[in-house]
């Protein structure tokens, strides 16, 4: 509650403040419990066992190829729907982001069923030689296949807030349309942009269902770190929660990075007016 | 080279033919709505007409006139568009705001920034190069816009009410501005301003509902405005009806007696103009003198200089306030507005 001299008035009644702190503790209160649960004097040990680094390294490099991914397709996606009406485009939205509310393992039956050995396009890449399936090829494809609505989301809210006032402009003064996105339309949803793709790398960083549907659980290939807190639960519950916790460390650090990041780049700007 | 535009777009009630010489400046007036941005938007090829073609010169714009089927993008056109807004990009310094042009059209860096110091110089904001567009004034961005648009070396500049969203302190500088650098250009301003009419523009049309409804020399259009919507601008009433001898005949057949500087034939189409200053108020009808009486019901009063402006009928008065007071006048009541005959310019329409 912000009662500082120099606040104005919020207009939020008093018990809206209750509700929201039971809210807030309901995802806080698990993330303690996981912290009371670590067993710290084993902490290092077991988060630097050679599976542990194996899963997390496999994670991190596969979340930054699917980001790269999201990116290159999440862009062009999100200009053509916010900027360029056409028939069928609400049905093209929808479908784009059907992954945001689809059982991840429903899109990793879907994802084998197309890449897959005896799939749509997989029986084909067979032939030329290219197995997908079951390869660290898969995990990023299946963490680019639910994180991709999300970077589209975010980036054609940032294009349609922006408009294209700038962008005509930039056209009347004889700049390409290339040339428009490159040094116009980009650099201005460049936050949008950036949060779109911290999400998208949060989310393929936590995928499960999907790659293991469609990845599989080989060490070293497809076993990201969620897969390996799975199999750990199994066997070693402290391992699985220290893992846990690293997993939550490295979205936090992801996250605040890219907030504080976003913070300092936006003051300059509307600082003066 | 002569600018020529025909256009028509059903969907926005437009139907527009215009032709700019080389060097001239035109100013666009006209009431809200009336189709003057979706002119410079179909010029700059922001928005596509139904039919029509336009050219610079040998150079084709569009040409959707019968068969034919060319659209021309807007980089192409060579006709930059400054708004209201300035619409700086908010992530480039002004110098790199106004570089913008010149590298769109393949300048180096070097050549660009050179280019971009010069206009910025020319606009006197070389001393604000290396702001961003979030640390400068209104009247600031507007002048580095000018100089982004000059920058871009345009054949065709239009400018969309540039000076609407200024302050009154800010509005003179860039008028100043502006008449400096239009010298000897080809541009197109839009502006509800008289002010600018007069001191930037060779010519003016007056668009309403999407059509011309009046153009001709900026001084022509004001001192003998046919519309209605330019006598507004110029200050003077505006009757318009059948000319006959030295007065005209109203739809009404009321027949308003006046003054010509040449003979004009009857029966043409004519109208009465004359300033509120000229009218004096009544409140019964007068006799026996040679005057016109127009019978009109008080709309609005308010406050014009040190004058009352009395509105009735689709006419001003100005009337001292002590004269105001007298009649008792208010919103509702029927007045006599009687203007000598002397006082009312009669001219074809």
């Amino acid at each position: 509650m912000n009662r500082r001299s120099g606040s104005g008035y919020t207009g939020i009644p008093a018990w809206i403040y209750a509700i929201a702190s039971a809210g807030a503790l309901f995802v806080l209160l698990p993330l303690v419990a996981m912290v009371a649960k670590v067993n710290w004097p084993q902490f290092i040990p077991l988060i630097t066992s050679e599976s542990s680094l194996t899963a997390l390294g496999l994670s991190l490099r596969t979340s930054a190829g699917s980001t790269a991914l999201c990116i290159i397709f999440g862009v062009p996606l999100a200009l053509v729907l916010a900027r360029t009406p056409f028939p069928g485009q609400r049905l093209l939205r929808a479908f784009v982001l059907l992954p945001l509310v689809l059982p991840p393992v429903v899109g990793g039956i879907a994802l084998l069923y197309t890449f897959g050995r005896q799939g749509l396009l997989g029986k084909n890449l067979e032939l030329a030689g290219i197995q997908i399936a079951f390869s660290t090829t898969a995990v990023v494809l299946a963490q680019t296949f639910v994180a991709l609505p999300f970077l589209v989301v975010s980036l054609e809210g940032a294009l349609r807030t922006a408009g294209n006032k700038y962008e005509a402009v930039a056209a009347t003064l004889g700049a390409r349309p290339t040339t428009v996105l490159r040094r116009v339309t980009i650099p201005l949803v460049l936050p949008g942009l950036a949060s779109g793709a911290v999400l998208s790398f949060a989310r393929s960083l936590g995928e499960f269902g999907a790659t293991l549907t469609f990845a599989g659980s080989l060490q070293g290939v497809t076993r990201t770190l969620p897969l390996e807190i799975y199999l750990q639960r199994e066997t070693d519950a402290d391992a699985a929660v220290a893992l846990s916790l690293v997993l939550v460390a490295v979205a936090v650090a992801v996250v605040g990075l890219s907030y504080r990041r976003r913070h300092t780049g936006a003051a300059p700007e509307g600082a003066a007016k | 080279m002569t600018f020529h535009l025909d256009a028509t777009l059903a969907a926005r009630g437009f139907e527009v033919s215009l032709s700019l010489a080389p060097a001239e400046t035109v100013a666009i007036l006209g009431p809200n709505g009336a189709g003057k941005s979706t002119l410079l938007a179909i010029i700059a090829g922001l928005l596509r007409p139904d039919t029509g073609k336009a050219s610079i010169g040998d150079r084709i714009l569009f040409d959707l006139a019968g068969n034919a089927n060319i659209w021309n993008a807007p980089h192409t056109r060579g006709t930059a568009l400054m708004a209201q807004e300035a619409l700086l990009f908010p992530h480039l310094s002004a110098l790199d705001n106004v570089a913008f042009g010149p590298r769109s059209a393949g300048a180096s860096s070097a050549e660009a920034r050179a280019t971009a110091m010069h206009w910025l110089t020319e606009v006197d904001a070389g001393s604000l190069a290396s702001r961003r567009p979030g640390q400068l004034s209104g009247g600031q961005a507007q002048r580095i816009a000018v100089a982004r648009a000059l920058a871009a070396d345009p054949e065709l500049l239009l400018l969309d009410e540039p000076m609407a969203a200024l302050d009154i302190h800010a509005a003179p500088l860039l008028r100043r501005l502006l008449k400096r650098v239009l010298a000897g250009r080809t541009a197109i301003i839009i502006t509800h301003d008289i002010l600018d009419a007069f001191m930037l523009a060779d010519r003016v049309i007056v668009l309403e509902e999407g059509r011309i409804s009046e153009e001709g020399p900026t001084r022509d259009v004001l001192e003998r405005p046919r519309s209605r919507f330019a006598a507004g601008l110029a200050g003077l009433n505006l009757v318009t009806g059948t000319v006959n001898g030295h007065g005209i005949t109203t739809a009404q057949g009321q027949f308003v007696a006046g003054h010509s500087a040449d003979t004009i034939a009857s029966g043409q189409d004519g109208v009465a103009a004359f300033p509120p200053s000229a009218v004096s108020v009544f409140l019964t009808e007068e006799h026996g003198s040679p005057r016109n009486s127009f019978r009109v019901a008080i709309t609005d009063l308010e406050p014009h200089g040190d004058q009352i402006r009395v509105h009735a009928g689709g006419l001003s008065a100005d009337i001292t306030p002590a004269a105001s007071a007298d009649l008792g006048l208010a919103p509702g009541m029927t007045v006599y507005f009687v203007i000598k005959a002397a006082a009312i310019a009669i001219y074809p329409a």
